[in-house]
């Protein structure tokens, strides 16, 4: 903006930098708010993950049983319990984010090639306004769904009585599952990585793709090879935001997950996908009423802190991902 | 994006170019899958809105509408979703006003100033980083801010000297953030395709950088900054965690002191998202009934707001191009 017009009167050009210094001092504030955030946070959260070390993250012992026995911790500020190996809650918030995004990576690629390239134009019309409706439909709504129609579901026709006994000793198998936990917070995310990645592919140069369709290939692997390769950041970005958001979800996942603080076992088979778990956000909407007992609610702000500082560098190289492909022009802003 | 809506053929990326009609099996069950994702979507579209449709005509009635919420097991008694209606759109209310003059004071530093550069790329990373925060960490942050003594009049005293730190006032200041980055990105959008020469153009009749924002650029990205604003209303509107938590998600909208409209945003509450997760099968409600009816309710003002979003973006705004 060099650009300032003719010399105008010398008061007015103060108003100018008024105005410059106080809306940079509002955009700052942002900057202000994150330092804060983070400072309070981890501070509140400190003794948690003083008392354990690294064992807070290792595994060992029950976490409900480790998070009842803090929670009933003796008056005196001395003698607070502490002792807490969070590895379950970690892994289950891994687990159910780690394969909702791979799942909606695949959905979110295959329905940005149909939109833009395959669907006929009354199907593509209807698409816009589903994602959109999809991506703004409240958690809340899609918890209440996967409850009252999926876990029963699950529950009553998918698992059947044998595998119910097989781990009746450890974990019962009521339906609330990773497996439901998933495919609902793939519909979540779904929306918001199909908007970035139709966006980029549109704004793959044209005559890339005809380019390829001219030399003999056919509209599919036109699209693959040259379209996706070419908006191949934007998906990357994609799946950034889309893991951060899968992180943060907690309401739907504390509904549908069973809420178990139970870490699912791969060796299990199949049942592994019908066992239920609990994530550290989940933990944290449950844990909200006990906050104001002192080595709880510091309890629940070291998940928190966990979940602030992986949000925070996800959001940040989602950002330095679309900031780089500007350069190619493929950036949804 | 709106200048490739205008150069996008109606035939998608390729365009007049057939390709060749060899299609390995590889690529045909690729084609397929693409079908089958895009009409998945459709699907699964279509039987949320059909089911909360059928759930809420079955369950919805107008008395549920006007009636407090009551405690109390027996569920011909335990009222409507009158109180979470209301905090709802107080909420909303509260929340946008914040958000909306924010996020565009945000953008337009962005856009127009920017300066010093590195301090732009911070910002525009922080807002970044605010997106991607959760919901919950965000809330449970509030809690721990607004409970110091000094905020105890955007809630009341608990103890001497710690704030209670639930109230419409705190939960809207906190849900304000989830709206800000929404709003910062549909403005920026808007304020950089404002092409230079309109800018230009008003420097040379003399106006300064700032009434050239105020008077072209702002009214320019109107639709814009509508589009933003709705999108984060619907998140307000659609959030829970912050509600749990600094809402207290009480089953009445419940004022504090005497002064009847202050008194109303210094109380606890809940909205309709709470009155959902705490009428379903986790709940201590445990009334699906309602919870359907609320959840409908819900979807309706979500879908209204989803129409506002079109009528804006499809309305005619000034043309640059023409």
């Amino acid at each position: 903006m060099a650009a300032r017009g003719p010399q105008t009167a010398q008061q007015r050009d103060r108003t100018d930098q008024r105005a410059e210094f106080l809306l940079g001092a509002l955009a700052s504030a942002v900057l202000v708010l994150i330092a804060f955030m983070i400072a309070f946070v981890f501070a509140k959260a400190w003794p948690s993950f003083a008392h354990n070390g690294l064992d807070w993250f290792g595994a060992g012992g029950n976490v409900d049983e480790q998070l009842t026995g803090i929670f009933n911790s003796p008056a005196d500020p001395s003698d607070y319990v502490y002792t807490l190996h969070a590895w379950p809650l970690i892994y289950g918030t891994a687990l159910i984010t780690g394969a909702a995004v791979l799942l909606g990576t695949l959905v979110s690629l295959l329905s940005a090639m149909f939109i833009v390239e395959f669907a006929p134009g009354w199907i593509r019309a209807i698409l816009q306004p589903v994602v959109r409706l999809l991506a703004a439909v409240p958690s809340v709504i899609y918890g209440l769904i996967g409850i009252i129609v999926l876990v029963p579901f699950f529950g009553n026709h998918v698992i059947g009585p044998a595998r119910k006994e097989s781990v009746q000793y450890v974990i019962q198998l009521d339906g609330s599952s990773i497996l439901v936990g998933t495919l609902v917070l793939t519909v979540m995310i779904t929306p918001i990585m199909i908007a970035i990645t139709v966006d980029a592919l549109r704004s793959v140069p044209r005559n890339w793709t005809e380019g390829a369709a001219a030399l003999g290939v056919n509209r599919f692997r036109a699209l693959r090879t040259v379209g996706l390769r070419a908006a191949r950041p934007a998906i990357v970005a994609a799946a950034i935001l889309a893991t951060a958001r899968a992180l943060g979800e907690a309401i739907m996942l504390s509904m549908v997950t069973g809420s178990v603080a139970f870490a699912p076992n791969p060796l299990d088979g199949v049942t592994f996908f019908f066992e239920p778990t609990r994530t550290l956000a989940a933990q944290i909407v449950e844990g909200a009423e006990g906050l104001s007992v002192k080595p709880f609610g510091q309890t629940m702000y070291a998940f928190a802190a966990l979940l602030l500082i992986s949000s925070a560098f996800l959001s940040f190289g989602g950002w330095l991902a679309r900031r780089s492909m500007r350069k190619y022009t493929l950036a949804p802003r | 994006m709106s200048a490739h809506a205008q150069t996008r053929l109606p035939t998608g990326l390729i365009g007049r170019i057939r390709g060749s009609d060899s299609w390995s099996v590889g690529d045909r069950i690729g084609l397929a899958a693409a079908w089958g994702a895009g009409i998945l979507l459709c699907l699964i579209a279509a039987a949320i809105v059909l089911y909360m449709l059928v759930r809420g005509v079955q369950y919805l009635s107008l008395e549920l509408l006007f009636s407090h919420p009551q405690p109390g097991l027996d569920q011909s008694k335990s009222g409507g979703f009158l109180d979470p209606l209301q905090g709802t759109l107080a909420l909303t209310v509260i929340a946008t006003l914040i958000a909306a003059p924010v996020g565009v004071g945000i953008a337009v530093w962005l856009t127009e100033y920017g300066r010093p550069a590195w301090l732009a790329r911070a910002v525009e990373s922080g807002v970044e980083i605010v997106a991607g925060t959760p919901s919950i960490v965000l809330a449970i942050f509030g809690l721990l801010v607004f409970q110091e003594g000094i905020f105890s009049f955007l809630s009341y005293e608990a103890t001497p000297g710690v704030s209670f730190g639930r109230s419409f006032f705190i939960a809207g200041m906190i849900m304000s953030l989830i709206a800000l980055p929404l709003v910062v990105g549909a403005s920026r959008e808007a304020l950089h395709s404002v092409p230079r020469h309109v800018r230009e153009a008003s420097y040379a009749l003399g106006k300064d950088r700032i009434s050239t924002i105020r008077r072209v650029l702002l009214p320019a990205s109107r639709r814009g900054i509508g589009t933003g604003v709705a999108l984060g209303m619907g998140r307000i509107v659609g959030d829970t965690a912050i509600v749990v938590v600094l809402l207290g998600a009480t089953l009445q909208n419940d004022p504090q002191g005497g002064i009847p409209g202050l008194g109303f945003l210094q109380g606890t509450g809940s909205t309709l998202t709470t009155y959902v997760y705490n009428n379903s099968p986790v709940g201590e409600g445990g009334s699906p009934e309602k919870a359907y009816a609320a959840a409908f309710v819900l979807l309706l003002i979500v879908i209204g707001l989803n129409f506002v979003i079109d009528m804006i973006t499809r309305g005619r705004g000034p043309s640059w191009t023409r």
